[in-house]
């Protein structure tokens, strides 16, 4: 059978999907991580525990959400509780993944979703912190789903909204922030990064299909490490994508 | 982030702080003493939009609105603010579209901000305009499990509640966030500050005339804003019977009447929002509102249309009729 046509966006669904666990506990924020948990639950995680920041912990993922306090976060759930009682539940460490987002990321995991420019005058504000600051302090491993290019793959972030590395090893635990909690993949449209376990920067593990490892480094703003072998992404199968299009986002809000 | 100098022994060693000072002062006595003065027997607070934030909303307040997205958002009462023209407000927007519809209106002024997008739909062109525009004095940044924190130390009746988010960020040092040595464990730790608000407004699915009040499905923070409110709104789908409806299941009372000030019978209330079990976000009528809203005419026309031009929620919900709110149920049969 021929490979059937897809688009960036659902790589991208697709990729993160594969990367959920079943049986584990997943922070979903708004957008891809919405998609990619309900076809995780379709596919190889169908006790896949979707955690909402406004209460929903367990639904499941018939319906998309369209934000992440709306009555389909807690469909058929498990828990409806409130924010507090979730963020909680990630600071005592309850919480496995958390699924994050933004318009920059340095070589760290740190990312930025609150302003480009300087904050008292900003050139673009964007929608801000959210709960991704939350996520990205007390998740025990986080995932960053972008879209790679040099103005996102940045030396430094205009403003560090969410914690990654911080300034790399130790950092995170001088800070403060829970031991042993951090950044664990990136997911962008040319492959999938993770993070060196000695001077936890940013690593390139596996690139999508028809992409080369120079591609990824040339669109990175920051010298990228390359793991000792680069494995190629299996593009999106026949399945996964009439699952997508036909059972999550028929309405093509995303897709 | 600035570090703290040597600090005499006893004395908690402030590590690094927030560089913004509080939009809203600490003062746990008046909260205390203005809870004193609420009655306590069951008085009947049953009015309308207009009366509620008429009486109980002034300018230059504090104000806090429940849920988020377009979810169970007090819509009726946003746009009575809108109508009123009650300006100068200090807002924590952890909501999305009724703090959009406010920044849009030119009403506030300074902002202890989290999140305002427009969640699928991207950035909020209102919100970005009034705060790249600077007709936004500040804005003050939070994560949203800090915001909530807040709310929940100023119900607890204390000054503030430690965290271990915010740390390490600039999140934290464009806040009013502190981090101390913590004297238990000598770790870092994040304290919030308590956040009481001037007004509070929920909406919920169903109240009695003295206010305790019923939430299905995900309460957000609405039991810890109700209580960290000192003057708080609520509307309701649905006014119920105090005996055979709230004292027949009192677990489920999440705000209790003596928190309440007014209780507003607000049917479609959350309209164009979602209200969990009752109906769903009218997607054209959002729409509508993202279409307007990108510009600053079109803003214009948006809030003459939809608010200036109607007298009331009545009148609001003629403007769409029985029929297209109806099809918006969703208990309807499949």
């Amino acid at each position: 059978m021929s490979q059937p046509e897809y688009n960036p966006a659902e790589l991208l669904i697709c990729l993160a999907a594969r990367l959920m666990e079943d049986g584990a506990t997943a922070f979903i924020g708004t957008g891809i991580p919405m998609l990619a948990a309900s076809l995780a639950q379709r596919m190889q995680a169908p006790r896949l525990v979707p955690v909402f920041e406004f209460g929903g912990t367990g639904a499941i993922l018939e319906k998309l959400p369209l934000a992440v306090g709306d009555m389909r976060t807690f469909h058929k759930g498990l828990v409806a509780s409130g924010i507090c009682d979730i963020m909680e539940t990630a600071q005592r460490g309850f919480v496995e993944y958390g699924f994050l987002g933004g318009a920059q990321i340095d070589r760290y995991g740190n990312l930025n979703s609150t302003v480009i420019g300087p904050h008292e005058t900003p050139k673009v504000r964007l929608p801000g912190s959210g709960g991704a600051n939350d996520v990205g302090s007390s998740c025990w491993r986080t995932i960053a789903i972008m879209r790679h290019g040099k103005q996102r793959f940045v030396e430094t972030c205009d403003f560090v909204t969410t914690p990654g590395y911080l300034t790399g090893p130790g950092a995170r635990e001088r800070a403060g922030l829970p031991a042993g909690s951090g950044p664990y993949r990136v997911v962008s449209n040319l492959g999938v990064m993770g993070y060196d376990e000695d001077t936890k920067e940013m690593t390139l593990l596996s690139v999508n299909p028809g992409v080369t490892v120079e591609q990824v480094l040339d669109e990175t703003g920051f010298p990228m490490r390359v793991a000792p072998r680069v494995d190629a992404n299996p593009p999106p199968t026949a399945e996964e994508l009439r699952i997508l299009r036909e059972q999550i986002d028929p309405d093509r809000l995303y897709i | 982030m600035t570090h703290g100098h040597p600090t005499p022994p006893g004395s908690l060693e402030v590590l690094a702080q927030g560089i913004k000072p509080l939009i809203q002062p600490i003062d746990l006595e008046g909260f205390r003493a203005h809870n004193r003065s609420k009655p306590k027997s069951l008085v009947d607070k049953l009015m309308t939009e207009q009366e509620a934030i008429g009486r109980f909303l002034h300018e230059n307040d504090y104000l806090g609105i429940e849920l988020y997205g377009t979810c169970r958002c007090p819509m009726s009462l946003t746009r009575e603010v809108v109508r009123q023209r009650v300006g100068r407000l200090r807002l924590a927007g952890q909501g999305v579209h009724e703090a959009d519809v406010l920044l849009a209106a030119g009403l506030v002024e300074e902002l202890d901000f989290t999140y305002i997008g427009l969640e699928v739909f991207g950035v909020s062109p209102a919100a970005r305009r009034a705060i790249e525009g600077g007709g936004v004095k500040n804005v003050v940044e939070w994560s949203n499990g800090a915001l909530s924190w807040r709310f929940k130390a100023a119900a607890m009746g204390v000054p503030f509640l430690p965290s271990r988010s915010m740390l390490g960020t600039d999140t934290l040092a464009w806040s009013s966030a502190k981090v101390v040595r913590c004297p238990f464990t000598d770790q870092p730790i994040a304290l919030l500050p308590a956040l009481v608000l001037d007004v509070g407004l929920i909406h919920v699915h169903r109240a009695d005339r003295y206010g305790n009040c019923q939430i299905d499905g995900i309460s957000g923070f609405a039991a810890e804003m109700a209580r960290a409110s000192k003057r708080l709104i609520v509307s309701a789908e649905e006014i119920v019977d105090t005996d055979t409806v709230i004292r027949a299941q009192p677990d489920r009372t999440i705000i209790p009447y003596y928190l309440v000030d007014a209780v507003v019978h607000a049917p479609y209330g959350s309209h164009p929002g979602e209200m969990p079990g009752l109906y769903e976000r009218d997607a054209e009528e959002y729409k509508r509102f993202l279409d307007l809203v990108r510009t600053e005419e079109g803003m214009r026309t948006f809030l003459d249309e939809t608010i200036h031009s109607v007298p009331d929620h009545a009148g609001y919900l003629a403007r769409f009729g029985h029929e297209r709110l109806a099809a918006l149920d969703v208990r309807r049969p499949a």
